[in-house]
């Protein structure tokens, strides 16, 4: 029988459990883009033609509001990874909360930049 | 206040059941001022449902006895009022998550303290009472740490709000570890590192995510997800020493 009797999950109405999840499903996307990234790689490779005609593809408008969104998701991964190694390695802080929301808005502010930039 | 309503009433729906299964039943329950969610169990079973069992003893949030999950969250009952969690003069009771039920709303302890075992919680001293009484001053900072993780008063809330516990019920949990931050930070214990070694394998400190669930929970307010943050650190540390 299962342990679980509540419907919902209530206890995971907190800021550190948001912040758990956005680290954990932006790594799984970013492992499933890799692939990818690989590929384009690959087109190196073959020759010069294949990888122009990609790297025109890329500047498609939708392809660089994609390309925005992955680094959104490389930059959410990345402050969560610093936020992880900062909570267990370095002494205990109580103002984790506050980190956690420091991370994700440096990661937003990122993105944005990248946004800026690519446009 | 609803509270102060003399006719006002709350539906309930309390988990029935044992460890093979069970559903919430629904029953009206009087709505009193200052009413906590254990006089509104101990209404329902003295008035509606003699057979129905649940746990309790001091009633003033010293035993850790009274723990049930309430509109979703595990919490202390008799220091829980209605008026802070009922909605729409609604409350849903069940036993604990993360733990087998015995019957009704009593969940079944004993993993939970099976893991206080397991992790190696019971303090070792080196002396014996001819030794001079270890001195340890209360502004140590380790007396400190220490300090803040023995005021738990093993009420399980920790354990049924931590999602690690549910993903993999072979981690041992809050509680447990931080009984063992407790006792790493007490310098008379001698088994500090056969306790680090406990911790850092199978089911140990490394499976935490993190998630702070225990400690936004914790009635106490202790703050179990730092302890294990410090068990990482000392384990850390230990495995750079080569005493792990």
């Amino acid at each position: 029988m299962s342990m679980v009797r509540t419907v919902g999950a209530p206890h995971r109405r907190q800021v550190l459990w948001w912040a758990f999840l956005m680290h954990r499903v932006s790594g799984v996307l970013l492992a499933l883009f890799l692939p990818f990234h690989f590929l384009v790689l690959g087109f190196a490779i073959k020759g010069d033609a294949t990888l122009d005609g990609f790297l025109a593809w890329t500047e498609n408008p939708l392809v660089k509001l994609a390309e925005t969104g992955l680094f959104l998701l490389l930059a959410v991964h990345l402050a969560g990874g610093l936020r992880l190694l900062a909570l267990e390695l370095l002494a205990w802080r109580s103002w984790q909360k506050n980190m956690a929301a420091l991370a994700a808005g440096a990661a937003l502010a990122g993105a944005l930049l990248f946004l800026g930039v690519a446009w | 206040m609803a509270g102060d309503d003399k006719d006002a009433t709350l539906s309930v729906g309390v988990w029935r059941g044992d460890a093979d299964g069970g559903e919430y039943v629904e029953y009206s329950v009087p709505h009193r001022a200052s009413q906590t969610v254990l006089d509104v169990v101990t209404w329902i079973q003295r008035n509606i449902a003699p057979d129905l069992a649940y746990r309790f003893a001091c009633r003033v949030g010293m035993c850790g006895s009274c723990a049930m999950t309430v509109n979703g969250r595990p919490r202390w009952t008799c220091r829980t009022h209605v008026d802070k969690v009922a909605r729409n003069g609604r409350l849903t009771i069940a036993p604990l998550d993360n733990l087998p039920v015995v019957r009704d709303l009593a969940a079944d302890m004993a993993p939970f303290f099976e893991k206080w075992k397991r992790a190696n919680g019971a303090f070792q001293g080196g002396e014996t009472r001819d030794d001079p009484i270890a001195e340890v001053r209360p502004d140590e900072p380790e007396r400190k740490e220490a300090d803040a993780a023995i005021e738990c008063i093993n009420c399980g809330i920790c354990y049924a709000a931590c999602d690690s516990v549910r993903w993999n019920p072979d981690y041992l949990g809050p509680a447990a570890l931080n009984r063992v931050w407790a006792l790493h930070n007490d310098r008379r214990d001698v088994a500090r590192d056969d306790r680090l070694a406990a911790i850092g394998g199978e089911g140990g400190c490394h499976l935490c995510h993190s998630q702070a669930g225990c400690t936004a929970h914790c009635p106490q307010g202790l703050d179990p997800s730092g302890g294990i943050a410090g068990l990482k650190r000392a384990l850390f540390r230990a495995a750079l020493k080569g005493t792990v």
